[in-house]
């Protein structure tokens, strides 16, 4: 890897979700790629959800941090593969954790979705119980399949009784 | 092969139209969760009708761009489904006003995104690789809104003498609209012929179903459907549509340009 493209993972490592800011661009899978090709730098970033209106905050962050460095980079917005919480760190689940957010509790295996079932969401099945971020508890409820923002849903701990966000596994 | 513009079109037209229906919603849900929920399902709506504008004015190239196609065309060049421009209640004319109800939004929610969920399964593996691209982030998006349409179907059919007795009313409305999905305009024509889209009519079985075994659950009837069939696809659209456009495309046209 050449010192450049070092430089900009560097440059843009402290950027975090203008909605979460307490875990970084690279640590939920919206940062992808620093490369560096014959037209110079490029870096990519692709959306978490499609009507994401947090997308155009992200990108005018990314040209300022790099503006602010002085480095000439174009910035591309990629689709494929598509985003997925599996990408997520176990860091970064951590971080959301301790923020008051239960961080996504299971995986949607291939990003790609061309081996899974496209019916998986349609039956209500049980599903494994979300622990509540305050006290650990599994004792949750659903109380809103949609939340404050695209990526999450809004639950309720029956122990602690504290509402909680949920980022859904994607 | 190149991709026809027309199959972009009316996929995007489809999703910004019953996004920008939706979104009459906003600040008017009847609980605050569903508010919520109409507004997240119009935004993932209307970013995938970005996107496939964005795709479409790429291949047009010249002076195309997105918000040229989605504010100024008019409503003979809309591609959607009629299904998707009704207003939110029983058969009216156009100017007629009357409350929204809920279950014509939740019953339209769940025969398209029951129809979509294949569609962009299909569309994975489309010829055009954006489109592809497109699909699979899509595809997460409406397999969510048919979860929750679906749960509220059923919550709906199997619920209360008054919400079961709406809920039948919605489907017997909207049921014969889900007929257009079956016909092939030239646009879908082409696209499978170049491999970039996907032969619908195949899906009906799958789509079928689906909603059956809905329906069922919801202790809800499918009428039998013999009658017109509507072709807002190929442009034919009844004067819902108008209205529609004149609100999303009213603030565009009178300052174009405009920036904020």
């Amino acid at each position: 890897m050449s010192s450049v493209v070092d430089k900009v993972w560097a440059t843009l490592e402290p950027l975090t979700d203008p909605e979460i800011p307490v875990v970084t661009l690279r640590e939920l899978g919206i940062l992808r790629d620093v490369r560096e090709t014959p037209e110079g730098i490029e870096v990519v970033i692709t959306p978490t959800y499609s009507g994401c209106p947090a997308m155009g905050q992200i990108e005018d962050d990314v040209r300022a941090s790099l503006e602010q460095a002085g480095i000439e980079a174009r910035v591309i917005t990629q689709l494929a593969p598509a985003w997925t919480t599996d990408w997520m760190s176990d860091e970064a689940k951590e971080k959301l954790r301790a923020y008051g957010i239960a961080p996504p509790h299971r995986t949607c295996g291939s990003g790609s979705g061309g081996d899974v079932s496209v019916l998986k969401f349609v039956r209500r099945q049980p599903t494994e119980p979300v622990a509540c971020p305050q006290c650990g508890s599994t004792h949750t409820v659903v109380t809103s399949e949609f939340g404050s923002t695209a990526c999450k849903a809004l639950y309720k701990c029956l122990d602690c009784q504290e509402p909680f966000d949920y980022f859904k596994p994607y | 092969m190149s991709t026809p513009i027309d199959y972009l079109l009316h996929l995007a037209d489809n999703a910004v139209v019953l996004g920008q229906r939706n979104a009459e919603w906003c600040g008017h849900g009847p609980i605050l969760e569903e508010d919520m929920a109409l507004a997240n399902v119009s935004l993932d709506l209307i970013g995938q009708a970005r996107l496939l504008y964005q795709r479409a004015a790429e291949l047009m190239g010249g002076d195309a761009t997105e918000d040229k196609l989605a504010y100024f065309r008019g409503p003979h060049e809309f591609r959607n489904y009629t299904l998707l421009e009704l207003p939110h209640h029983g058969p009216l004319v156009g100017y007629a006003a009357a409350d929204r109800d809920y279950a014509t939004t939740i019953v339209r929610n769940f025969l398209y995104s029951a129809l979509m969920v294949h569609v962009w399964d299909g569309l994975q593996q489309s010829a055009d690789p954006s489109l592809a691209a497109i699909a699979a982030k899509s595809l997460k998006e409406t397999s969510y809104h048919l979860h929750h349409s679906r749960d509220w179907l059923v919550r709906m059919g199997d619920g209360t003498e008054e919400s079961h007795a709406r809920a039948q009313a919605a489907v017997n409305h909207l049921m014969p609209y889900t007929e257009e999905f079956w016909t092939t305009s030239p646009a879908e024509g082409a696209a499978v012929a170049a491999k970039i889209g996907i032969d619908v009519w195949a899906l009906r079985p799958a789509w079928d179903a689906l909603v059956n075994d809905a329906l069922a659950e919801a202790t809800l009837t499918r009428p039998n459907f013999h009658g017109y069939i509507t072709e807002g696809k190929i442009g034919l659209h009844s004067e819902h549509l108008s209205y529609l456009l004149g609100e999303m495309q009213g603030l565009a046209r009178a300052h174009p340009g405009a920036t904020w």
